[in-house]
């Protein structure tokens, strides 16, 4: 399979991934150690997803994201300083650390917004497919989302709708089996949320979210559906988060087995994608040490970036509640 | 008079102020369109769309499903992404089914991206009671939306306010509920043809009085302006304000009222327990308690849901007997 994809897009989707997992592994610490406020809901594990969906896309086209969106967003192209400067609340950071983690999100890299509301994005994201219908641009919207998430309402509403109006949309469902802390086999009676589709009149497609190749090959194929103007796809991908719903440890709820997650580590996407770049002599373990010494020195600088960063000022508090008509 | 006669002001109903406002708007912007329940072909189940299928086609006049979650999104999604969306929430009764979107998604979505997004979309919606359409098709829920620091909420009482309040909706860059009246859509008004707009934020004194100001919310404005007769007739001169607009409100024109005639009244339709008029109340008592000469008076519908029988919802909707009467109570008359 891997041998139609050009060394150049595999050496990009092993790079996006690293990206993540050692912007979250920082990040988590972080957390945990108290130096970032608040919560952070963090996608190490999940990373073969977010690669292999963006790999296809421009800037142009949009995301939404959820409450686990970090990942999203460097995928699509965000810098680390702007989004540590955003965790820490600094007035650098990508929304002037009025959003957080949970609200992180940059109009111009068309991320349309991590959400904390579990299945805030499809709607959004069927109305940003809907404006490039309209608009008639070539642009595709992505709404990215959760097992949990597709049991919600508005999920149910974005998928008709962007099917009976053939928007040019994708459902990607990031299936880590759980719900928050809930099992899916406790939140839902279907095995496949793909299921789901045929409810809708749209494809629906399972694909294993560790490998990011797999993914890459499925959404391949759902964007040109789309951007054909013959609907949206929906594309379930199964995957795993290594650490807690929220932060590394998380609150210590005793809610899965430590052999299930030793389980899935063994699948980690990142390292079976490394064994087999390897193989295909696309990378040598020194160009491998390579990225992740650049990529470190990168998370540092943006750290240091985050730390020397403003905090916000008292009269930004009120600013981009509303927006001030200027007259010209 | 004949000179009159040649200047005959053009009347409209507010039903074809809407239709007017909407149509112009459209014209006017290319990346607008009308989305919503039964708005194409059918032209909305209270008329106010009628010929706008024909003249702009499905692909600006978008029938939805019965979704209100899916609705409010596309617009979230499609205004903070280059469109210019007008959408039609038939029953103001239904926020309940998209509030996620409205509160959580449109309101806020501006400042959490830190000024990153601009959202540029209109919500028309029909409250009130009065023909008899029971509890989950006649409140008003105004103060529910009043809360939402991001969206802006005003309430035309008659058919120029409704389309020049539409127009300036629609060339807001921000999320905008334009909350129309049922019992209101026959009412006629001098409407000029051009477009024009009302400006949001700004209150409208009907008739100038110097005994007591009454401040009234949408169709309660008719119902105040009935009062001023019998008021009258107690040796009070009613001044007559259309708040107009709830979210900004302007308690300027409030306040500068109640410094001239040292009394005042609020008066809307919707429940009064926790109604938008508690918050006039406390913005006037702060801001001009020493020319008070009288607690300010509140008038609003009873602490109950719409009831369905016309003898019950009859008493249910406040009248310009129950202002009178809630007057005497405050005055001591």
């Amino acid at each position: 399979m891997a041998k139609k994809i050009s060394n150049k897009i595999l050496k990009e989707l092993h790079l996006r991934m690293v990206r993540i997992r050692r912007f979250e592994e920082e990040a988590g610490k972080m957390m945990e150690n108290g130096k970032i406020p608040g919560a952070l809901h963090l996608y190490v594990g999940q990373e073969a997803v977010a690669s292999g969906v963006m790999q296809h896309l421009s800037v142009k086209d949009q995301i939404t994201s959820t409450h686990r969106g970090h990942g999203h967003l460097i995928a699509k192209g965000g810098e680390f300083s702007k989004m540590f400067a955003e965790l820490y609340g600094k007035a650098t950071g990508y929304c002037r650390g009025k959003g957080g983690s949970m609200h992180i999100s940059n109009m111009e890299l068309g991320m349309l917004g991590a959400n904390g509301i579990v299945g805030g994005g499809p709607p959004i994201a069927m109305g940003a497919a809907f404006s490039n219908k309209f608009r008639k641009t070539k642009q595709v919207a992505v709404a990215f989302f959760g097992d949990g998430a597709s049991n919600e309402g508005s999920f149910h509403e974005a998928a008709n709708m962007a099917a009976v109006f053939k928007l040019p949309c994708l459902f990607v469902c990031e299936n880590n089996g759980y719900g928050e802390y809930t099992p899916q086999a406790n939140h839902q009676a279907v095995v496949d949320v793909a299921d789901r589709a045929a409810g809708y009149g749209m494809p629906g497609i399972v694909v294993d979210g560790m490998d990011v190749i797999a993914v890459y090959e499925a959404v391949e194929a759902a964007l040109k559906r789309a951007r054909a103007g013959e609907g949206p796809t929906l594309i379930e991908c199964k995957t795993y988060r290594f650490y807690d719903h929220v932060g590394v440890r998380g609150m210590g709820l005793t809610y899965r087995t430590d052999e299930e997650l030793e389980t899935w580590k063994k699948r980690d996407a990142i390292i079976a994608f490394e064994a087999r770049l390897l193989e295909l002599g696309v990378v040598t373990q020194k160009s491998i040490d390579a990225i992740y010494a650049g990529v470190n020195a990168e998370i540092e600088e943006a750290i240091q970036f985050a730390e020397d960063s403003p905090f916000p000022e008292a009269h930004e508090l009120l600013e981009d509640v509303y927006s001030v008509r200027t007259e010209a | 008079m004949s000179q009159a006669k040649e200047h005959q002001p053009r009347k409209l109903p507010y039903v074809a102020a809407i239709t007017e406002g909407v149509r112009q708007v459209l014209i006017e912007q290319d990346n607008a369109f009308v989305a919503g329940e039964d708005v194409g072909r059918a032209g909305s189940v209270f008329g106010y769309y009628q010929g706008l299928f024909d003249e702009f086609g499905p692909d600006r006049i978008v029938d939805t499903p019965i979704s209100e979650k899916g609705i409010i999104g596309l617009g979230v999604g499609a205004s903070a992404t280059g469109c210019r969306p007008i959408l039609d929430l038939m029953f103001m009764d239904f926020i309940g089914e998209c509030m996620d979107e409205i509160a959580n998604q449109m309101a806020k979505m501006r400042f959490m991206f830190g000024g990153g997004a601009t959202l540029p979309v209109t919500v028309l919606t029909m409250a009130g009671a009065g023909v008899n359409l029971a509890a989950q098709h006649s409140q008003s829920l105004e103060a529910w939306l009043a809360h939402l620091p991001g969206v802006k909420v005003v309430m035309p009482s008659n058919a120029y306010d409704a389309k020049g309040l539409i127009i300036a909706a629609a060339r807001d860059d921000n999320p905008v509920f334009v909350v129309l009246n049922k019992l209101s859509l026959a009412l006629q008004a001098e409407v000029p043809e051009e477009m024009y707009e009302v400006p949001i934020g700004k209150a409208n004194i009907i008739r100038e009085g110097k005994d007591l100001t009454i401040l009234a919310i949408g169709r309660m404005v008719h119902e105040a302006v009935a009062a001023v007769a019998p008021l009258k007739e107690l040796g009070i001169d009613a001044e007559v304000i259309d708040v107009r607009s709830i979210q900004p409100f302007d308690s300027d024109t409030a306040i500068a009222s109640l410094r001239k005639t040292h009394r005042g009244l609020v008066v809307h339709e919707a429940v009064r327990f926790g109604g938008f008029g508690g918050e006039i109340v406390a913005q006037l008592q702060e801001q001009a308690f020493d020319y008070l000469d009288a607690p300010i008076a509140r008038v609003g519908a009873p602490f109950s849901p719409v009831p369905f029988s016309p003898a019950l919802e009859k008493i249910y909707i406040p009248n310009a007997d129950s202002i009178v009467a809630e007057v005497r109570k405050t005055l001591g008359m």
